[in-house]
C-alpha cells in the first residue's frame, strides 16, 4: 500500500511536468492554430542553458532557472517569426506541420553541435532531499514538480480570466477575425503565446532533468510527444483538459512501469489514448464540434 | 471632406475579380446603404475597408488618412467598428467579456464604463445576461451583443454587415429602430442590406453593388420610388 501512494505520487509528479509541457502544446494550437512539433525541443533547450549556467559556469541555481527561461522564450518567438510566421497564410497547414518537424530537428542538431552527444548529469535543482510524511518518503523534487506546476497553472488562468492580453488570447482562440475587429493584434497575441509556452517549457526542462538527470540533445523529444499526447487526451485547446490530461498520463506511466511492466509502459500509454480517443474523438475536456448543416 | 472614402476599389479572389473597382463616399452623420444581391461584393467591400481582406488596387481613405494597407486592429482604434456578419460573438465567453473585449482599444476606466452603461440601457435584455455565454444566446440576442460590442468602442463610424439576416420581424424592426438612434445620437453608419426596402427606410443615401460594380446611386427617398429599384430588389 506505502509503495502504491509512492508510485501514485511519482506520477503525479511526472504528470505535473507533462501538465506544464502539454499547455504550451495547447495554448499554441488553441491560438495559432497549428502543433508546434519543435515544443519538445525547447524542453531540451532550457535544461541545457540552466546546465551550462549552473553546473559549467558555476553561478547560483536561481541565475540558472531565470537564464533558461528568457533563453526559451526568446527563442520561442523567433521560432514563431522566423519559420511559423511567413507560413500563416498558406494554402495547406501542412507545410507549417513540417516546418515544425524540421525546426524540432534543427534544434536537436544544434544541441549535438554545441554540447556533443554523450549524456550530462544535471545535478537537481531543489536544495532538500527526502521528505517523511507518515510511512512515504517522497523525494523533494516530486514535490516541488507538484507545487511549480500548481502555481503556473493557476497564475496563467489568473492571466487569462482577469488581464486584457489574456481575454486577447481567448478571442483569438475563438475568432481570429473578430478579433481583430475589436483591436486585438492577432500577430502579437500569437506571439505572446508562444513566449509565455516557451517560458513554461524552460521550467519543465529544468524540472524534468531534476528528476530524471540524464541530460542529451534527444531529451526532449519523448517528452514532448508525450505531452503532445497528454494535451490530445484532455481535448486539445483546453488548458484544464492539458492539465487533467497530463497528470493522467504521468500516473498511467508510473503505474504501468511498476506494476506491468517498464518496457511496455510507453505502449500503455499510447494504447490507452487511442481508447481514449475511440469513445471521446475530442478528448475529455474537448468540445463537440457540430457539423453545420 | 467625406469621412470615408473609397476609389476604385478592386478585389480579387484568386483569378476571379470580386470588386471590380468600386468608388463610393459616407459623409459624417449619414446612414449610407449598400443593397444588392447575394454575391454582389457587399461583404467583401466592409471587409476590405475595415482590412481583414487586402484590396487589389484602389484607395481607402478615412478621416483623410489613407488606410488601404491598414491592419484592422489598427483601424478600429482610428474610430472605425465594424459589425460582421453573422455577428461573430465570441461563443465561449459572456456577454460582459464580450463588451469588454469592444472596449479593447480604450484606456479609461470610467469612459469604459459609461460606455457599458449606455450599451446596457439600448439594449436592457443584454443587462439581463451579462453572465450568460453569448453562444447560448438567440440569433437576435446576438445581433445586439455584436452591435452592443461594436458601439464599446465609441465608434466615429459604424459598419454594419446584414443586422438583419435569419431574425423574426420583430427583431428586425428593434434592430432597425437601433440603427436610427445610434445614427441620430452621431454615429455615422455604412449599412449593407438585403433587406432593401428597410435599408433604404432609414438611409439618406444609397448605392447598388451589381457583380462587383456599382450601378446606381441616388437619395434612398428616390431609390425607394424608382421602378426598375422597386423590380429588382424590393420585389414588386
Amino acid at each position: 500500500m506505502v509503495s502504491f501512494f509512492t508510485n501514485l505520487i511519482n506520477g503525479l509528479s511526472l504528470g505535473s511536468i507533462y501538465a506544464i509541457i502539454a499547455i504550451g502544446y495547447t495554448m499554441v494550437y488553441g491560438i495559432a492554430k497549428m502543433l508546434n512539433f519543435a515544443h519538445g525541443d525547447i524542453i531540451m533547450v532550457g535544461a541545457f542553458i540552466a546546465y551550462t549556467v549552473i553546473s559549467t559556469f558555476k553561478l547560483p541555481v536561481w541565475l540558472g532557472i531565470v537564464a533558461a527561461v528568457i533563453v526559451c522564450t526568446c527563442l520561442g518567438v523567433a521560432i514563431e517569426k522566423i519559420a511559423y510566421k511567413p507560413l500563416r497564410k498558406a494554402s495547406s497547414p501542412l507545410a507549417v506541420l513540417i516546418t515544425a518537424i524540421g525546426v524540432s530537428y534543427f534544434l536537436q542538431n544544434s544541441a549535438l553541435l554545441i554540447f556533443g552527444s554523450d549524456p550530462k548529469m544535471f545535478s537537481s535543482v531543489v536544495p532538500f532531499g527526502n521528505l517523511t510524511i507518515g510511512p512515504l518518503q517522497i523525494p523533494g523534487t516530486t514535490i516541488v514538480s507538484i507545487v511549480v506546476s500548481l502555481v503556473l497553472v493557476g497564475a496563467l488562468q489568473l492571466f487569462i480570466n482577469k488581464t486584457k492580453p489574456g481575454q486577447a488570447m481567448l478571442a483569438c482562440a475563438q475568432d481570429r477575425d473578430a478579433a481583430s475587429l475589436m483591436g486585438i493584434s492577432v500577430n502579437g497575441t500569437i506571439t505572446l503565446t508562444f513566449a509565455i509556452g516557451s517560458a513554461m517549457a524552460a521550467i519543465a526542462g529544468v524540472l524534468l532533468c531534476s528528476a530524471y538527470p540524464t541530460l542529451s540533445p534527444t531529451t526532449g523529444a519523448m517528452p514532448g510527444i508525450k505531452a503532445f499526447v497528454a494535451a490530445v487526451f484532455g481535448g486539445i485547446g483546453s488548458i484544464p483538459g492539458a492539465m487533467i490530461g497530463g497528470l493522467l498520463l504521468g500516473i498511467i506511466e508510473i503505474l504501468s512501469r511498476s506494476y506491468i511492466s517498464s518496457q511496455l509502459s510507453d505502449a500503455i500509454v499510447f494504447s490507452v489514448l487511442i481508447l481514449v480517443l475511440l469513445v471521446r474523438p475530442t478528448g475529455i475536456m474537448g468540445k463537440v464540434i457540430q457539423e453545420k448543416v | 471632406m467625406a469621412m470615408l472614402k473609397v476609389t476604385d476599389l478592386k478585389v480579387n479572389y484568386g483569378i476571379i475579380p470580386a470588386l471590380k473597382g468600386i468608388s463610393f463616399e459616407v459623409n459624417e452623420g449619414e446612414v449610407i446603404a449598400l443593397i444588392g444581391a447575394n454575391g454582389a461584393g457587399k461583404t467583401t467591400t466592409l471587409h476590405t475597408v475595415t482590412g481583414l481582406i487586402p484590396s487589389a488596387g484602389g484607395k481607402i481613405e478615412f478621416l483623410g488618412k489613407d488606410i488601404t494597407l491598414t491592419p484592422p486592429h489598427q483601424i478600429v482604434k482610428m474610430g472605425m467598428a465594424h459589425v460582421p456578419e453573422g455577428r461573430r460573438v465570441f461563443p465561449d465567453m459572456t456577454v460582459y467579456q464580450n463588451l469588454m473585449l469592444g472596449a479593447y482599444t480604450r484606456k479609461n476606466a470610467a469612459e469604459k464604463e459609461a460606455s457599458l452603461e449606455l450599451v446596457y440601457s439600448r439594449f436592457p435584455r443584454l443587462k439581463e445576461r451579462t453572465k450568460q455565454l453569448a453562444g447560448t444566446l438567440s440569433g437576435g440576442e446576438q445581433q445586439m451583443l455584436a452591435m452592443g460590442r461594436a458601439l464599446m468602442s465609441h465608434p466615429r463610424i459604424i459598419l454594419m454587415d446584414e443586422p438583419s439576416m435569419g431574425l423574426s420581424p420583430i427583431y428586425v424592426n428593434e434592430i432597425f429602430d437601433i440603427i436610427e438612434k445610434v445614427s441620430s445620437e452621431g454615429t455615422t453608419v455604412l449599412l449593407v442590406e438585403q433587406n432593401a426596402r428597410k435599408a433604404l427606410s432609414i438611409a439618406d443615401r444609397a448605392y447598388v453593388l451589381e457583380t462587383g460594380s456599382i450601378t446606381t446611386i441616388g437619395q434612398a427617398d428616390a431609390l425607394l420610388h424608382d421602378d426598375a429599384i422597386r423590380k429588382a430588389y424590393l420585389g414588386e
